[in-house]
């Protein structure tokens, strides 16, 4: 670089920083300095480079006790569960500690991702846990219980030993042996800038053919028969007037010829009425995100409260007791854990399943 | 619902059989009203019908009674009073389109608050997509919150750590722009093959909207970032996920990246991140951070959980690409599209979307014999970047089958592509960035699949 250009340069950015001072001033009254108290309360992102991560350490043994009493509810004991979310643990292995790739993901027959057969960057395992963890009461654990978890599931993919402490002072070592740590590219055109050196072609090059253009001949794929209603009735999600009607997918596909039904005028989905107790006792179940462990009528991770209506009809204070206590074996191996809530508010919810939990 | 069956816009030519359940039972009660010729006509219609045995409506022939009971017998509308203005302080859609939901795709998620739904593009009309259809994606569930206790905080590689409210932001200079936001994993499920039926399922996770809000830039200047040593920002949201996601510095510089409060002429909706949200123009949905709360500047990137776990681009090679950004050109015809039927032969308006990360739509093809001959789509105006553009073009239905695409290339001069290209590059495994051509497959019944060729 020239030391005209510099110059150049170094004037630019006086000018922009100049810019910077008088735009302050252009808006008077608007914005404050944050507070060193506020910031610090946000500011907890941590960078790969270890940048934002508090001090502090936890073990593998404090994270078992965490994990089994906060996450394996959804990630399962070992964090293998694919009930609710993806499988967090399994398909790395000790070649791959070392190599720093993971084989498994250039296997097209490799059944599934886990997240430490992905994840390059024990930094990034660190704050998802800090900022997102547990899933249905975020940034509620310490420094501690934090570092001790990420210590547990690293344990549990066999990159640290059962006896190991993770701490700041460790971290880079650890960073060391993650099994993906050199699985991830930036040679790609889909970053806009040249931050990541990247490339700057795209990755195809389709032509403008307009005329007897060399085109895929057959239909290589299209939904089996078998799931033709597998969406709902598609006729039900289409509008009711105009050029088309969406398919009646409750009867089988018409041979040529015959009528289709759709061509009748399709019918707007009749809205189900809601009962007003069932609505209060519903928006309670949002509100305290009953409903991410529970369906209606289905299992998520615990049972569908249909389920518990059937076996539990009528029996409103033990259902209450049972929210505000929880309780495990009942209707499997994964443990419910205390809630809590108002009374009151448990009474509602424990008093609409005992009735038949109606939508 | 009954009344719906028999207020549709065209003479039903059904026969009597095909009158639905509920519709039967809306012209007995009728009948015991006294109100015979409602039944006569509904009858009649249903019988003109049976003497043409062939599946598709008929256009618009006169009925056998001499005219269109809908036109002979003046409907209450016309001979009554209507409703007086505010029924509805805040005014809903006509009932009669209550089939167009934002739906979930059955099976695709186990919890609703780390789900998506799918905006119903088979029905959406122009290029601006109604705020409460509007796709959803959450990671941790949505939120209302009070706007009067959001706060906005600058941090970092800035002269001055800032604090703004709601109320100072919405006092600065303001631009409104129209902008597509596409979640990375629209069109996921058919990387490898056909798996979902309707449009709605296939390309619903992108909407268009017009943003209101600050651009980005002015807020960094009145922090004095470091916009020569700070080459990356991170936006963070106030929720539970507190999504991150690192920025990239050129389309802020540009003065395209907006601190956004408005949506559509009104505020933000809760889904869409009410009070204040990220607008990454071009950009996959995952940066536009929802309840955003905090905005650093760095000198490095930042591996968010967004950024090193999810959102990352298997190769076939088993890299994974790291901060894959553009949503690629892209087109999709919504009519005719999978899931629906033609009612008859004859004329259509094929119609669809395009839209590009990297600028403006600069044209749009359309084939109907799956990709063989191509004939140039009308692009409406307007033609903006970075937001959803329409395009049409005639079509006479012969009642044979049909493959319609539509290939669509950008002002950059990226041409749309195959399956085929695509998957030579990207493999199927790639979960985010399927910009491929569609097809949709019309039978001879009129009935349309979702198919891919090879």
């Amino acid at each position: 670089m020239s030391s005209f250009r510099d110059a150049v340069l170094a004037v630019a950015w006086l000018t922009a920083a100049g810019l910077a001072t008088a735009q302050s001033n252009k808006f008077p009254g608007v914005g404050r300095e944050a507070t060193p108290k506020e910031v610090a309360k946000w500011d907890i992102d941590v960078r790969p480079d270890f940048k934002g991560l508090p001090a502090g350490s936890g073990s593998v043994a404090k994270g078992q006790d965490v994990w089994e009493a906060k996450c394996a509810h959804c990630h399962g004991v070992f964090g293998e569960s694919n009930e609710v979310f993806s499988p967090l643990i399994g398909g790395t292995t000790a070649e791959d500690i070392k190599t720093g790739r993971v084989a498994n993901l250039q296997r097209a027959d490799y059944p599934g991702r886990t997240t430490l057969m992905k994840v390059p960057t024990v930094s990034t395992l660190w704050d998802y846990i800090n900022r997102a963890m547990p899933w249905t009461n975020p940034k509620t654990l310490t420094t501690e219980e934090v570092y001790a978890v990420t210590a547990f599931m690293l344990n549990l993919a066999n990159i640290v030993p059962d006896n190991y402490v993770l701490s700041d002072k460790n971290m880079a070592e650890v960073q060391a042996r993650m099994p993906n740590r050199h699985g991830m590219t930036t040679a790609h055109a889909m970053w806009p800038g040249q931050e990541f050196g990247g490339a700057r072609r795209v990755d195809t090059s389709n032509r403008i053919c307009m005329k007897d253009c060399k085109a895929e001949p057959k239909v290589a794929s299209l939904l089996p028969d078998y799931a033709r209603n597998a969406h709902g009735n598609l006729q039900e999600q289409s509008r009711t007037v105009g050029p088309q009607r969406g398919v009646d997918t409750t009867q089988p596909e018409p041979k040529a010829g015959q009528p289709l039904s759709a061509a009748s005028a399709a019918p707007v989905a009749a809205a189900k009425p809601e009962k007003n107790e069932s609505k209060a006792a519903i928006a309670l179940l949002n509100k305290y995100s009953c409903t991410a462990c529970h369906g209606v009528d289905k299992k998520v991770v615990g049972p569908g409260f249909h389920e518990i209506a059937k076996k539990q009809a009528g029996k409103v204070a033990y259902l209450t007791e049972k929210i505000k206590l929880g309780g495990v074996g009942v209707y499997g191996p994964i443990p419910m854990p205390a809630q809590s809530l108002p009374d009151s508010d448990a009474k509602l919810i424990a008093e609409w399943i005992s009735k038949g939990a109606s939508k | 619902m009954k009344e719906i069956s028999m207020h549709s816009g065209r003479v039903q030519k059904a026969p009597e059989n095909f009158l639905t359940p509920s519709g039967v039972k809306q012209v007995f009660a009728e009948g015991k009203k006294g109100r015979r010729d409602f039944i006569r006509h509904a009858f009649a219609a249903a019988a003109a019908g049976a003497a043409a045995p062939m599946a598709m409506a008929q256009g618009n022939p006169v009925p056998t009674e001499g005219g269109d009971p809908n036109i002979l017998n003046l409907p209450e509308h016309a001979t009554g009073l209507g409703q007086g203005v505010a029924a509805d302080g805040y005014g809903k859609p006509s009932k009669y389109e209550a089939n167009l939901q934002r739906r979930q795709s059955p099976g695709l998620t186990q919890t609703t608050q780390a789900s998506v739904s799918f905006a119903p593009l088979q029905s959406l009309f122009g290029i601006v997509t109604p705020s409460g259809l509007h796709f959803e994606r959450h990671h941790q569930g949505w939120w209302d919150i009070d706007p009067s206790k959001h706060r906005f905080m600058i941090n970092g590689m800035v002269k001055k750590n800032m604090v703004f409210t709601m109320d100072e932001i919405m006092r600065l200079p303001s631009v409104s722009r129209f902008h597509f936001i596409e979640c990375g994993a629209n069109t996921a499920t058919e990387w490898g093959n056909v798996a979902v039926p309707t449009v709605q399922y296939t390309h619903g996770m992108i909407s268009c909207s017009e943003f209101t809000g600050v651009p980005l830039i002015t807020l960094l200047e009145m922090a004095g970032a470091d916009l020569k040593n700070g080459k990356f920002v991170l936006a963070e949201g106030g929720d539970g996920s507190s999504m991150t996601r690192t920025i990239p510095m050129g389309l802020i510089t540009s003065g395209e990246v907006i601190v956004a409060y408005g949506q559509n002429g009104e505020m933000l909706r809760p889904e869409n991140g009410y009070p204040l949200r990220l607008v990454v123009p071009g950009v996959q949905g995952v940066s536009w951070i929802k309840y955003l709360r905090r905005i650093e500047v760095g000198d490095k990137p930042y591996a968010a959980k967004d950024e090193a776990i999810h959102y990352i681009d298997l190769m076939p090679n088993g890299l994974q690409r790291q901060y894959t950004n553009i949503q690629e050109v892209k087109s999709v015809v919504t009519t005719p599209s999978g899931g629906q039927v033609l009612l008859d032969k004859g004329f259509y308006n094929i119609t669809g979307l395009a839209w590009s990360g990297r600028g403006k739509i600069k044209r749009v093809d359309v084939s109907t014999d799956g990709g063989r001959n191509w004939r140039p789509a009308r692009l409406e105006t307007p033609v903006l970047s970075k937001a959803l553009s329409r395009f049409n073009l005639d079509w006479v239905w012969d009642g044979k089958p049909a493959i319609i695409q539509s290939r669509a290339q950008d002002d950059t001069g990226h041409v749309q592509p195959t399956y085929q290209q695509l998957r030579a590059v990207r493999g199927t495994r790639s979960i985010y960035h399927n910009n491929a051509i569609q097809s949709w497959l019309v039978q001879e019944n009129g009935e349309v699949k979702n198919v891919q060729l090879s």
